[in-house]
């Protein structure tokens, strides 16, 4: 019990709620469930990526090149509608989903086979993502009026009170909470982070897990591009630039440790709604946009630091166990 | 790090044999290709003053990799660097609203540098955070002070004799950025190659844990590194707020990763222990060299960017696949 209540889980969302709290004294308009749902819906893009980063992080790795492979999927799903306008949306989310694997299969081959740092790796294929979404579209831009209806429509389409682009983010969170605690794989990407060599010495292929970890990261980036241009209705060099570093904070906020080995899914949910209400709140408050960086960059100073705490905590009962065992 | 990398041969390679094939014979050979590519592509490449507006593709970013490198050796990272570039800049502008002249703003630009560095240093070294982690913090929070100073204004009206810094010539093509360069690129070998604390370095990127055991004072090693690569940043931000003349919050906007890649381009080994400042040096000409020459064939910037990351893997990865290496 006292372990829930302390966890980094618990106080992300007790921050969440003093913040919605501390909002709604003012405007209480913001905590409406129409206005929650739609900070959900915003914030959807960041939870979907920060799921995939999370995997990346749990491995000791780190993907610098979601936001670029985003882009780069965006831009061929996009270029597919207007190649063929018929084309069912279906093909359109496996072309996106596929291309963006495709992506992060390149990451996890060079950090798998090659043992390139995966810092250097995807600062590297960051700028080969981007530039090359400029040689296929020479700078031009996929406008709204070039894109069919239906493309535009998906990620909108509302079932259930959720538009589309919320399922998205609600599903990538089960199907990982699922996959993270009950399957060997997930396990499999903890142990990795968590101690390389005892992995090995368990029949772990440490390299093939990365790789593993960077294929899904790839995948759910590419999802996300199709929704990220289907939902603003356009697609060009430079979206969501700089997300990368978004996505990486979200994951560090939500306790998802940098040195691989400790994070969870709800962790990485967290972290990115808190970014997101931030994000949503600004506006509503009357603070200028201008001051979301620097929260978010104070924010994510305070949350390592109580990481580091927590983690010297469990470090000193460690200590004490083997103590009385001796 | 596979333990195959820490074993010692039986027998060591000739002085000679080792230079030859050494990450900086392979990298000049590079820079040589580029230049004389260059000079057959475009028949304006080979021109004195061509060539001097070249180096500036490079020199600001150069004076923050050699600092940097340091860094790296040691095991740690700075990504903030951009932006300590932002903030400083707009503490200058902010100076200047307020009348100060040309030396006070240099001193501005240096202390906010080093205030900023000094941040980093305290929240690695004394918190013991991941500096990776801490800088990607820093990098939102001091890009992110000046977006709240700025918001979408821009300072300008910075005072005629502050233009030297960036558009100053010392000596006929010889402009007051490229010198900054060759005395820091000197300065920094010699810290790194040829004192006690340089040696330092490398121990702590090795084994920090024997550094310590050794009697180098690893935390104070690492906190000025880190105090190094503000003051830096705060040159940099001194010479490219010269040069162009006004301050915008997007000033220097991700030039984190350029740098890191001229560092890593110049052989310094991302997992710390290892790396040269005559490396990091022909690294920054390459790169210099690279964007130069595809800017006189009207290649756009961004292409220049596939190549300079298509650059950062191979040169990494071709020397792995030819002596069989990784796989581990």
């Amino acid at each position: 019990m006292r372990r829930i209540v302390a966890s980094r889980e618990m106080l992300l969302l007790v921050a969440i709620a003093l913040l919605l709290g501390l909002v709604s004294t003012r405007f209480p308009g913001f905590v409406e469930p129409a206005n929650l749902v739609a900070v959900f819906n915003d914030t959807s893009p960041l939870i979907l990526l920060a799921i995939g980063q999370m995997v990346v992080i749990l491995t000791k790795c780190i993907d610098l090149s979601v936001a670029a492979n985003l882009a780069l999927s965006g831009m061929v799903a996009a270029m597919t509608n207007l190649a063929v306008p018929d084309a069912p949306i279906v093909a359109i989310l496996l072309v996106a989903t596929g291309f963006g694997t495709i992506l992060g299969m390149i990451n996890g081959v060079l950090v798998w086979k090659l043992d390139i740092p995966p810092i250097v790796v995807t600062l590297g294929t960051m700028t080969i993502f981007r530039g090359t979404i400029f040689l296929l579209t020479e700078g031009k831009w996929v406008n709204s009026h070039e894109m069919t209806h239906a493309f535009k429509a998906f990620p909108r389409t509302e079932l259930l009170g959720l538009p589309v682009l919320a399922w998205a983010a609600v599903a990538v969170v089960v199907l990982f909470s699922v996959i993270m605690t009950r399957t060997t794989l997930g396990r499999a990407f903890y142990a990795v982070g968590g101690n390389p060599n005892a992995a090995a010495y368990v029949g772990i292929d440490v390299g093939r897990t990365k790789f593993w970890a960077f294929t899904i990261s790839g995948g759910i980036a590419g999802l996300t591009g199709y929704l990220w241009v289907s939902r603003f209705a356009v697609a060009y060099v430079d979206i969501a630039g700089g997300f990368e570093l978004d996505v990486v904070a979200a994951c560090v906020i939500g306790g998802v440790s940098i040195m691989g080995g400790i994070g969870s899914v709800p962790g990485a949910l967290l972290g990115a709604l808190f970014l997101g209400v931030i994000k949503n709140a600004l506006p509503v408050v009357n603070i200028s946009p201008f001051w979301q960086l620097a929260i978010s960059g104070g924010a994510i100073i305070i949350a390592v630091a109580l990481n580091a705490q927590a983690n010297r905590e469990r470090g000193r009962i460690i200590l004490k166990r083997a103590e009385h065992a001796a | 790090m596979n333990a195959s990398d820490r074993n010692i041969p039986d027998r060591l390679r000739s002085p000679f044999e080792r230079r030859l094939r050494s990450w900086e014979s392979l990298l000049l050979l590079v820079a040589v290709a580029i230049f004389v590519a260059n000079s057959l592509a475009s028949p304006y490449f080979l021109d004195a003053w061509n060539l001097s507006d070249a180096t500036f593709n490079f020199t600001e970013k150069a004076m923050i990799a050699f600092a940097m490198a340091l860094l790296i050796i040691s095991g740690e990272i700075d990504l903030s660097v951009a932006a300590i570039i932002a903030l400083a800049s707009t503490a200058m502008g902010a100076a200047v609203q307020f009348g100060v002249p040309t030396p006070g703003l240099v001193l501005v630009g240096l202390a906010v540098g080093l205030a900023c560095g000094a941040f980093n240093g305290l929240l690695v070294t004394r918190v013991g955070l991941p500096s990776i982690v801490v800088t990607i913090g820093t990098l939102s929070l001091f890009r992110g002070i000046s977006y709240i100073v700025l918001g979408d204004q821009a300072y300008r009206g910075y005072p005629p004799e502050f233009a030297f810094f960036g558009q100053g010539y010392v000596w006929w093509v010889i402009s007051f950025e490229l010198m900054m360069f060759a005395l820091l690129a000197l300065a920094f070998g010699i810290l790194l190659h040829g004192t006690n604390f340089g040696r330092a370095v490398y121990a702590i990127g090795n084994n920090a844990t024997g550094a310590l055991f050794s009697g180098i004072r690893v935390a104070r090693v690492k906190f000025i590194l880190f105090l190094l690569t503000g003051l830096m940043s705060g040159v940099a931000a001194i010479c490219l707020t010269s040069r162009l003349g006004s301050t915008r919050p997007s000033i220097a906007f991700a030039w984190e990763l350029e740098i890191v890649t001229m560092v890593v381009l110049g052989g310094v080994s991302i997992l710390g222990g290892s790396g040269s400042i005559p490396g990091v040096v022909i690294a920054a000409v390459v790169m210099g060299l690279v964007t130069f020459g595809l800017g006189l064939l009207n290649v756009p910037g961004i292409v220049m960017s596939i190549v300079i990351g298509a650059l950062l893997i191979s040169v990494i990865a071709l020397p792995r696949l030819w002596t069989g290496r990784g796989q581990s």
